[in-house]
């Protein structure tokens, strides 16, 4: 059995979750932060998940090792606002084993 | 003023569907959107991007899903009114409604049919302080008329398509255009691209890179804007200009509708799916991703279904006396309003001797 990884999201409003993600249903982070419905829907995954918008962009707080950026998600993290050193698209983050443990806050909506 | 049976808010492909159910009913319809193209996000965010829950479609590109809904509604003469928002709403005393565009465009309708997606798409704003004070005073979302600009300073902010586009475009007009994107790379066509490039060596275009406005100033109209480079407010500095403006590209907004007195719910419209996605306000309808009921999925094959079950009750709200029953097209045909009509080669009935 696959097994769960517990992340740590901070929303908008400062408030911290501890949430448990499946690595075997193909989600990523933006996904899981709906599935929790940690941020309104409609403001978050607008695109769909496509790096298009900016809308799931967050903040990584932990040393959690992550995949490198593609040019999309460089290319529309150089176009978002609010955007810092440690930005990235929740997106284009696959929950994987890899991931338990991480830390993350929600940029604020555009 | 436009007059119509059903007035559908958003060129997406759910209201676009709509006009050809709509047409199966002989029901006339005109659409209302935003942007300057039909096809909503699909259009607009990622024409080139294949779909593969089409039903009948193993794979097909957004763009040509719109296209081909074109085609399909073709005889049905939807009429247009494209690149405004639909804005005021006032309802008849026999329960008709006017709808009035930001431009000012009115629509007489029996029905309207909100198929408006995830909203209208607006400018995205950058999160500068004082920029509302500025806007319409030397800060523009978009380039209207690029007259405006003739023999003015123009600074761009911005690293996409139209921020290179424009650049090149108002290179002739303007007295002197900056560009400013955050990086040294730009995400755009690979000509316009190569084309800023050569306007910069020219000295036609000043580029400023990786740097960011972060400030503007200015009485009541724009004199000057601050550019800050490397991400460091250590080598912020002023820079003189007539105009500001920011391109980066457009966001979804629900806008004026949020405010016609529609039931809203998580940023959608509150309908009735165990009849007809009618809203709260009778004669009003919102399909696609636009609305939300419990089990709701925001899929292209969900607004289809959505929009045909709106039409027949929009027939029946219409013609409250008549009688009708549902036809397979490939019983019926389908006849247009342009006097086309297509329908089932009849079966040959011949004997074999």
């Amino acid at each position: 059995m696959t097994k769960d990884v517990t992340l740590s999201i901070t929303d908008r409003d400062g408030q911290t979750h501890i949430v448990e993600a499946p690595t075997d249903m193909a989600m990523n982070l933006m996904e899981v932060v709906r599935s929790y419905e940690l941020a309104p829907e409609g403001t978050i995954g607008i695109c769909g998940g496509m790096a298009m918008c900016a809308s799931c962009q967050c903040y990584i707080e932990s040393d959690t090792k992550l995949p490198e950026m593609a040019p999309d998600e460089e290319a529309m993290l150089a176009e978002a606002f609010h955007v810092k050193d440690n930005s990235r698209l929740g997106c284009q983050i696959p929950i994987s084993e890899d991931l338990e443990g991480l830390k993350v806050e929600l940029a604020p909506e555009e | 003023m436009i007059s119509t049976d059903i007035l559908i808010i958003g060129a997406g492909p759910t209201g676009l569907f709509a006009v050809f159910e709509a047409g199966l009913l002989k029901l006339k319809c005109h659409i209302i959107d935003a942007l300057p193209q039909p096809g909503g996000q699909l259009a607009e965010l990622y024409p080139k991007k294949p779909i593969y829950d089409i039903p009948g479609y193993p794979e097909v590109l957004a763009g040509d899903l719109v296209d081909n809904l074109m085609e399909q509604i073709k005889p049905f003469e939807p009429g247009f009114t494209l690149g405004e928002k639909a804005k005021d709403i006032e309802k008849q005393d026999d329960g008709s409604f006017i709808v009035t565009t930001d431009e000012g465009t009115k629509h007489h309708t029996k029905i309207i049919a909100i198929a408006g997606g995830l909203g209208s798409f607006e400018p995205r704003k950058p999160p500068i302080d004082n920029i509302a004070n500025f806007e319409k005073n030397g800060v523009e979302y978009m380039v209207k008329d690029p007259e405006k600009f003739r023999d003015k300073s123009v600074v761009i902010a911005g690293g996409g398509d139209s921020a290179l586009d424009w650049s090149i475009f108002l290179a002739d007009v303007a007295s002197e255009v900056t560009l400013i994107h955050r990086r040294n790379e730009f995400r755009g066509a690979l000509e316009s691209v190569d084309r800023v490039k050569e306007l910069k060596d020219m000295g036609k275009i000043k580029l400023i890179t990786p740097a960011e406005v972060v400030g503007l100033g200015g009485e009541t109209k724009l004199d000057s804007i601050t550019v800050r480079k490397n991400n460091n407010p250590e080598e912020d500095f002023k820079l003189e200009t007539d105009y500001f403006i920011p391109l980066f590209g457009l966001s979804p907004k629900l806008g004026p509708i949020a405010d016609w007195g529609l039931e809203i719910e998580k940023n959608a419209i509150k309908v009735d799916n165990t009849l007809d996605y009618q809203t709260n306000i009778p004669g009003i309808y919102a399909i696609g991703d636009v609305n939300i009921y419990p089990g709701k999925l925001k899929l292209i094959l969900c607004g289809f279904h959505e929009a045909t079950l709106m039409c027949q009750s929009a027939y029946q709200k219409i013609h409250p006396d008549k009688r009708y029953v549902m036809k397979y097209t490939t019983v019926g045909g389908v006849t247009g309003f342009d006097g086309s009509k297509k329908e089932a080669p009849k079966a040959v009935v011949k004997s074999i001797d």
